[in-house]
């Protein structure tokens, strides 16, 4: 008899710990690893930088147990819709075209200017641009009179492409081109910055409005008590946090 | 790894070398090493089954059955890899997903598909979204020995096939006239005899299918072209201890040499398995091996 009541004391209590564990939702965050400082892979091999620190911070807030997941960009939408993760927080502009596929949150990140990035300043806005295929910079280059377009892969493969001379120019977020242009005395910024997108959200599926709401809300007191400003000026150099 | 490493800064020349050459992201790349050869070891088995129940299949005297390895062979064989690769898998993920929702969950009341979006309950996600990281990529790595298994497997068959017809048919002749049924001279005549005209076409497979392993990171598994070229991409000392130019050259050199060496393995061994192959057949090979001084 005593060993049945224990039983059932024992079932109960595993049944009460499913039941809360089953409130902590686990959401999967994809992202690129290959965008300092938004998103990159640190020298332990693990997604590190401003979009990591944040995420764990939104996990935090909201309730939720995070993990983290890289993909590549090319089929990082499509990836996100089959649901292999629940979010794409990877230095993502929000954009018409892509909130036809997908939805984003609010911004977390205001509309970053992007930036040329050359050899010499003799860049005048012609010639052949390397930007990442499938970004907003792509897009834009796209759309330019005398400039030809040519796209890479990882955005690491656009800066080989302007020091090996194959592209004149590279247009890409200027807080990912800062560092880079900082340290290497053969890059300069050339010409006019551009103001593309409405700021960088992270992405959900359209069906998944609780999680959105969900995200929304901790990404609304994270900009109250300052964190997101923080994290700014944490990972961007000379950066004042705007909310 | 060492404990001089703490200070990455301060070394210089093999010491800092060693310390690079050990940190956390070269680890998982020596890893990946392992994983594409278990992914080689795995698959090669596995086609090769697949390859073998197709041209079974193609053969038989059985239309439905010979239809279904003739088509099998033929459509999958006329797909793009890549194509074949990145639909093929998400819609196989999909389809796993789907039924394991109509199981599980049989009073969910929304639609799967809205829009662009799939959407099944949680207990139906495969690999479940709360289990670690680990279940996830074996389920990745599953499915990309699966994929592979299915592509190769076609090429397999076909070559398979073609090796079954080319079994001299005295062969079979002299077998039916001892009394052989179907069955046994299936198993005891022809298929002994036929690796012989098989190996040649197999192991260009087996080549190809070393160089195919790239396409694993389409399916999300981190082989080792992905991590050369993460290591490889130039590193600023902001982000990383150990800043470094555009190193991709003498990452894809490292690969090259791996490449060459897994080749010229390979030959050695398949040229090894010819030789016993050709052992007593009625094959030019074999009546140079039977000519030869002993």
């Amino acid at each position: 008899m005593k060993k049945l009541i224990l039983t059932t004391a024992a079932l109960a209590l595993t049944a009460g710990m499913a039941m809360a564990e089953s409130h902590s939702m686990t959401v999967r965050m994809g992202t690129e690893g290959a965008y300092p400082p938004y998103n990159f892979l640190n020298d332990d091999g693990e997604v590190d930088g401003f979009e990591k620190d944040l995420g764990d911070a939104i996990c935090e807030t909201a309730g939720l147990t995070c993990e983290w997941v890289t993909n590549d960009w090319d089929s990082i939408i499509p990836n996100l819709v089959s649901g292999n993760y629940d979010t794409i927080i990877a230095g993502m502009s929000i954009t018409d075209e892509r909130d036809e596929v997908i939805d984003f949150t609010q911004a977390y990140f205001p509309p970053d200017p992007s930036a040329f990035a050359a050899m010499s300043d003799a860049f005048d806005g012609t010639g052949v641009i390397a930007a990442q295929t499938g970004t907003i910079q792509a897009s834009h280059v796209a759309s330019m009179d005398g400039a030809t377009l040519v796209e890479f892969a990882t955005p690491d493969e656009t800066i080989a492409a302007l020091k090996s001379g194959e592209a004149d120019a590279v247009l890409a977020d200027k807080a990912f081109l800062d560092p880079i242009v900082a340290e290497d005395g053969e890059l300069m910024f050339a010409g006019d910055d551009v103001m593309l997108g409405d700021g960088i959200g992270i992405g959900v599926r359209e069906s998944d409005e609780e999680l959105k709401a969900t995200l929304n809300d901790a990404i609304t007191a994270l900009k109250e008590d300052g964190t997101v400003n923080t994290l700014i000026e944490k990972w961007f150099d000379g950066m004042t946090g705007p909310y | 790894m060492f404990e001089y490493c703490a200070d990455p800064e301060t070394l210089t020349g093999l010491t800092w070398l060693s310390c690079y050459l050990t940190n956390g992201k070269h680890l998982l790349f020596y890893q990946s090493f392992g994983v594409v050869l278990a992914l080689l070891a795995v698959t090669a088995p596995v086609s090769l089954a697949f390859g073998f129940v197709g041209a079974m299949a193609a053969r038989s005297t059985f239309p439905p059955f010979s239809l279904f390895g003739k088509l099998y062979t033929s459509i999958v064989r006329g797909v793009p890899d890549i194509a074949f690769f990145l639909f093929f898998v998400i819609a196989l993920d999909q389809a796993v997903e789907y039924l394991r929702h109509q199981a599980k969950c049989p009073d969910w009341d929304m639609p799967v598909r809205q829009g662009s979006d799939f959407v099944v309950c949680d207990a139906a996600k495969m690999p479940l979204s709360t289990s670690p990281q680990w279940v996830h990529e074996t389920y990745g790595f599953t499915l990309a020995v699966l994929t592979f298994a299915i592509v190769f497997g076609a090429f397999a068959a076909n070559v398979l096939f073609g090796a079954m017809r080319s079994v001299p048919r005295p062969q079979l002749e002299t077998a039916e006239a001892y009394g052989f049924s179907p069955r046994q001279t299936f198993w005891r005549i022809l298929v002994p005899q036929m690796w012989v005209y098989a190996l040649p076409g197999l192991s260009n497979l087996w080549m190809i299918l070393i160089k195919a392993t790239p396409l694993l990171f389409l399916l999300g598994v981190e082989d080792i072209v992905y991590w050369a070229r993460e290591l490889g991409g130039s590193k600023n000392a902001r982000f990383s201890d150990y800043p470094h130019g555009d190193w991709r050259m003498f990452y894809f050199g490292a690969l090259l040499v791996f490449y060459l060496l897994l080749t010229r393995i390979s030959e050695i061994v398949l040229d090894r398995l010819m030789g016993r192959l050709t052992l007593g057949q009625a094959t030019a090979g074999g009546e140079a091996q039977r000519k030869a001084p002993a």
